[in-house]
């Protein structure tokens, strides 16, 4: 089946089977930042943004993102210039193996989306979903908290 | 946060931006699964046994090999019978080589069948279903106690040599004795004796293992694969398959995580021959419940401690006996359950009476491996809980019973020399212990004299606080070995090249802070390329804690010797003697303000006069493996009406000399501690009575969440390590053995509960707590 969908701000179309999850066809087409961690969305490592919502790609026919706007770790970075949510993670140490921070900063973003200034906690909540073995979450959640701070002062990387 | 930095360095020390940060953020290619498949690669999916015991009868794979795309299917029928541990260990492994690519026996549910190598995965996984398997299935030997019983069904009788008595299913032996620990206890004036026993708990990367094989234009096998150990990858890869070493290379890219579990050889050898049978690219990527179950986990153990000790709290004696379960294979059980004792015991050095017995057994459950904290984590358990046991006996506060006996600057322990991994080990004096410091700030930050005993109750909630002391080593002394090697461009950079296997933590950014601040160059002249057996040297790869204390050593002294022989260039350049030069700036500088840039050096070196290339390579192999120190301190609330316990406030102070990458090096406490407190709250395989683990996925297996652990408050003493490399000792695996005695020592305080058996879950200590009638 043919799916058309808008991937980090360009056109894309793609040849999907009609089983195949946007995980799959993510990867498969080069957005390889979207990692496969466990296939049945409980490690949060595939989250995308879905018209700006934190998804799990695994958990999604491809099918279903036909028409969608569709945001990726690829689509963060202008040029050299990283992300404030980028730069947060990685100088607060949120950053380890690295495996699951394109899924925690999607999380991220869906957050600061809807509260530029959240608490520990509501960040703890936003987070809930990706899970990380490396960090014991204290400086992923001070990466989301400093994230915010920049993107208030209106760093837009 | 780290207590105040000597700042007498000028990158070391300093929180820098991570070599490979902004790929890992960008998202960019660098893991194995990441990179474009080569045209025609084969995806291979494995068939794994249904059954805890069995013999194949017979195996038929024709209707999986006539599907249209299959191209080869693996099994016992075709493939090398080379024995073989999967133990990624320095050579010889100290692991019995028990292991055959496919056997004609099956030991545990979850165990190599069959492989298809096919076009797709999907279509992989369909033609695997297709195999056809007579199994006569065998009576299954399903826990320690039925391994040891009479007449116990025999997991390898096949025969194994270096297994210490496979006819009976111990897999590995090993014993320490100092003193006469009977007499000791017998005359004890007061004694405990505890016994815990721990669960199968599995790593959980979260990049799952993944590896490649494709062949080089010249005919070279080239293997991409998420392993800790390349070159040990390599030449267990070359010894299965008969290959000559020097055929394969093998590339560890960015690693999404290892704890251990990847420092076996679990998958390399069948893209290996898949490829090398079919000439074309292939790939494998485990399942989560492959992972889950059919790769490692952390040997269960059950741990007897008994202790004797003087009315003033002084120890005298110590006895450990463990039993440990390796599980269907000997993977590391003779080093894992080694190390229960050799660091656990030299904690407390002041019992002159000390024993050691250990046994690995053979079952037909899961198999145990190399797990972060490595038979420490299940030593230090049963020792933390019996020293606080010990303590209520005495009438003692814990904290003070721990001051009384832990090894202190300047201490030994017979241990150390009796306790090798697989061989007798080497005597240490310690050099560097903060563990005075690390308890005093600890407890002064979890409000340790206020709230122990305090037992807070807030409506069916009851507060508790534990501590527990730990220790791990800084890399195997006298086996593990790093290599670096370092050499100068012409603009004053340098390229690093290391063995040494980044799996996540840092490594690469840690080990180029240390050549740079030897260069005295920014780390971002510092090119840092890793894991590659062709391109890099020797190392034994990321295990034992050895990669900061071992591998930096060696890059410390690669830039030493870089470092004199940039002084010599400058020295010839500027006129003076190279003694009178210093580096630093990217300049080499008399102490009268000449100086000369590492750029114009490097152009003098290699275009002007006396051309050559400023280059050097360096080893280390140390006699020293100068522990780290750590203390943590817990408050948990544990619901009377539930069992439900809730980790309220966690503090850690740690010893790690110096920390070269503060940030880096609490993350790593952190993220121990979280893994530690997983494992003893929630996660579990639980095997049932068949053997089949039923926590098949992260659902049901369940690591800690955001929502599950407080804030980890972590404290980084100051701490210099004389041996070290800019004074550093290890950190990565200290930190897991906290979490199960810590937890258990505050339930204990907030309800008078031991808890014994992990892991903790509610149902357990709801049972617990009723037995006792806590209500």
């Amino acid at each position: 089946m043919r799916i058309e969908v808008e991937l980090n701000g360009g056109p894309l179309a793609i040849e999907a089977d009609p089983g195949e999850t946007l995980l799959e066809v993510l990867r498969r087409t080069g957005s390889v930042s979207v990692k496969d961690g466990c296939s049945r969305g409980d490690c949060g490592s595939c989250a995308v943004l879905l018209d700006g919502q934190a998804v799990t790609a695994c958990m999604l026919f491809a099918v279903q993102a036909d028409g969608h706007r569709i945001t990726t770790t690829e689509g963060l970075a202008d040029g050299e210039g990283l992300h404030p949510v980028q730069r947060a993670l990685l100088d607060a140490g949120g950053v380890q193996c690295g495996f699951c921070t394109p899924g925690v900063m999607m999380a991220a973003l869906d957050l600061l989306d809807r509260d530029p200034d959240p608490s520990e906690h509501d960040i703890r909540v936003a987070l809930a979903g990706n899970l990380c073995r490396c960090t014991g979450y204290v400086k992923i959640v001070d990466g989301v908290r400093d994230a915010a701070a920049l993107l208030r002062e209106g760093d837009d990387g | 946060m780290a207590e105040s930095m000597t700042g007498k360095f000028e990158v070391v020390g300093h929180n820098e931006r991570r070599v490979d940060g902004t790929a890992l953020v960008t998202g960019k290619p660098v893991f194995v699964d990441d990179a474009p498949p080569p045209p025609r690669m084969l995806h291979l999916a494995l068939l794994t046994s249904p059954h805890a015991h069995a013999r194949i009868r017979a195996i038929d794979t024709s209707r999986a090999e006539a599907l249209d795309g299959v191209a080869l299917v693996l099994t016992h029928e075709n493939t090398p019978t080379t024995r073989y541990t999967t133990a990624g260990q320095g050579y010889p492994e100290p692991s019995p080589h028990d292991a055959r690519m496919f056997d004609t026996k099956v030991r545990f549910v979850g165990d190599r069948v069959a492989a298809v190598a096919a076009d797709s995965v999907a279509l992989a996984r369909e033609a695997a279903t297709l195999i056809e398997v007579d199994y006569e299935v065998l009576e299954p030997v399903l826990s320690i106690d039925a391994a040891l019983g009479d007449g116990a069904p025999v997991v390898h009788d096949q025969g194994c040599d270096d297994a210490w008595d496979a006819e009976h299913n111990i897999a590995a032996y090993s014993e320490a004795v100092a003193g006469d620990v009977e007499t000791a206890l017998a005359a004890a004036e007061v004694t405990v004796d505890v016994t815990v026993e721990t669960h199968y708990g599995q790593h959980v990367p979260i990049e799952p293992h993944a590896a490649r094989a494709e062949l080089d234009p010249h005919g070279r096998l080239v293997i991409t694969s998420s392993t800790q150990v390349p070159f040990h990858a390599r030449r267990i890869v070359a010894s299965v398959l008969d290959l000559p070493v020097h055929r394969i290379r093998v590339i560890k890219p960015r690693l999404g995580g290892g704890f251990g579990v990847k420092q076996e050889v679990l998958i390399e050898d069948l893209v290996a021959l898949t490829t090398l049978r079919t000439g074309r690219p292939s790939s494998l990527v485990y399942t989560r419940e492959q992972e889950l179950v059919s790769a490692r986990t952390r040997h269960p153990m059950r741990v007897r401690v008994r202790l004797g000790a003087d009315r003033d709290g002084t120890l005298t004696a110590i006895d450990l006996d463990v039993l440990s379960n390796t599980g269907a294979y000997g993977t590391h059980s003779l080093t894992v359950m080694s190390n229960a004792g050799s660091k656990t015991l030299p904690l407390y050095n002041t019992a002159p009476d000390v024993r050691f017995v250990g046994r690995a057994l053979y079952t037909n459950l899961p198999v145990g491996g190399a797990y972060r904290g490595y038979g420490a984590t299940q030593g230090q358990f049963g020792m933390e809980v019996a020293i606080d046991q010990l303590a209520e006996r005495l009438g003692m506060d814990a904290l003070e019973l721990r001051t009384r006996n832990h090894i202190r600057t300047g201490g030994t322990s017979p241990i150390f020399k009796e306790l090798g991994e697989g061989r007798e080990g080497v005597e240490q004096v310690i050099t560097s212990c903060e563990l005075p410091r690390c308890i005093e700030v600890g407890a002064e930050r979890i409000g340790w004299a206020e709230k122990r005993g305090a037992r807070r109750r807030d409506g069916s909630w009851v507060h508790g606080i534990g501590m527990s002391i730990h220790m791990q080593g800084s890399g195997i002394p006298m086996i593990d070995m790093g290599a670096a090697s370092i050499k100068l461009n012409d603009d004053g950079s340098v390229n690093l090249a290391i063995g040494a296997t980044d799996l996540g933590t840092g490594s690469d950014t840690v080990l180029g802070q240390i050549a740079a601040e030897v260069l005295g160059i920014p780390l971002e002249k510092v090119l840092v390329i890793s894991s590659d057996t062709d391109l890099t040297p020797f190392d034994v790869g990321a295990y034992a804690s050895s990669t900061t204390y071992v591998s930096g050593t060696a890059v410390q002294r690669a830039a030493e010797d870089v470092a004199g022989q940039i002084r010599a260039v400058a020295a010839a350049i500027l006129r003076v003697d190279p003694s009178e030069l210093t580096l630093g700036h990217e300049r080499a500088a008399t102490e009268d303000g000449r100086s000369v840039s590492l750029a114009e050096v490097a152009l003098r070196s290699l275009y002007g006069v006396d051309q050559h290339q400023i280059a050097a390579t360096a080893s280390a192999v140390l006699d020293t493996s100068p522990p780290p120190f750590l203390a943590s301190f817990a408050e948990v609330a544990v619901d009377v009406e539930t069992g439900a316990i809730r980790i309220v406030d966690w503090v850690t102070a740690a010893d790690c000399g110096t920390a070269i990458h503060p940030r880096l090096a609490e993350g790593q406490v952190e993220g121990a501690l979280a893994n530690g407190i997983g494992y003893a709250l929630t996660e579990d395989l639980a095997i049932d009575a068949t053997g089949r683990a039923r926590a098949t996925d992260l659902g049901r297996y369940k690591i800690a969440g955001t929502l599950d652990l407080p804030r980890l408050q972590t404290i980084l003493v100051d701490s210099y390590e004389p041996t070290g490399p800019m004074g550093a000792k290890s950190i990565a695996e200290i930190g897991i053995n906290a979490p199960m005695p810590c937890i258990a020592n505050a339930v204990y305080d907030a309800t008078g509960v031991l808890l014994t058996e992990t892991p903790f879950t509610a149902e357990r200590v709801w049972r617990a707590l009723q037995a006792a009638g806590v209500r």
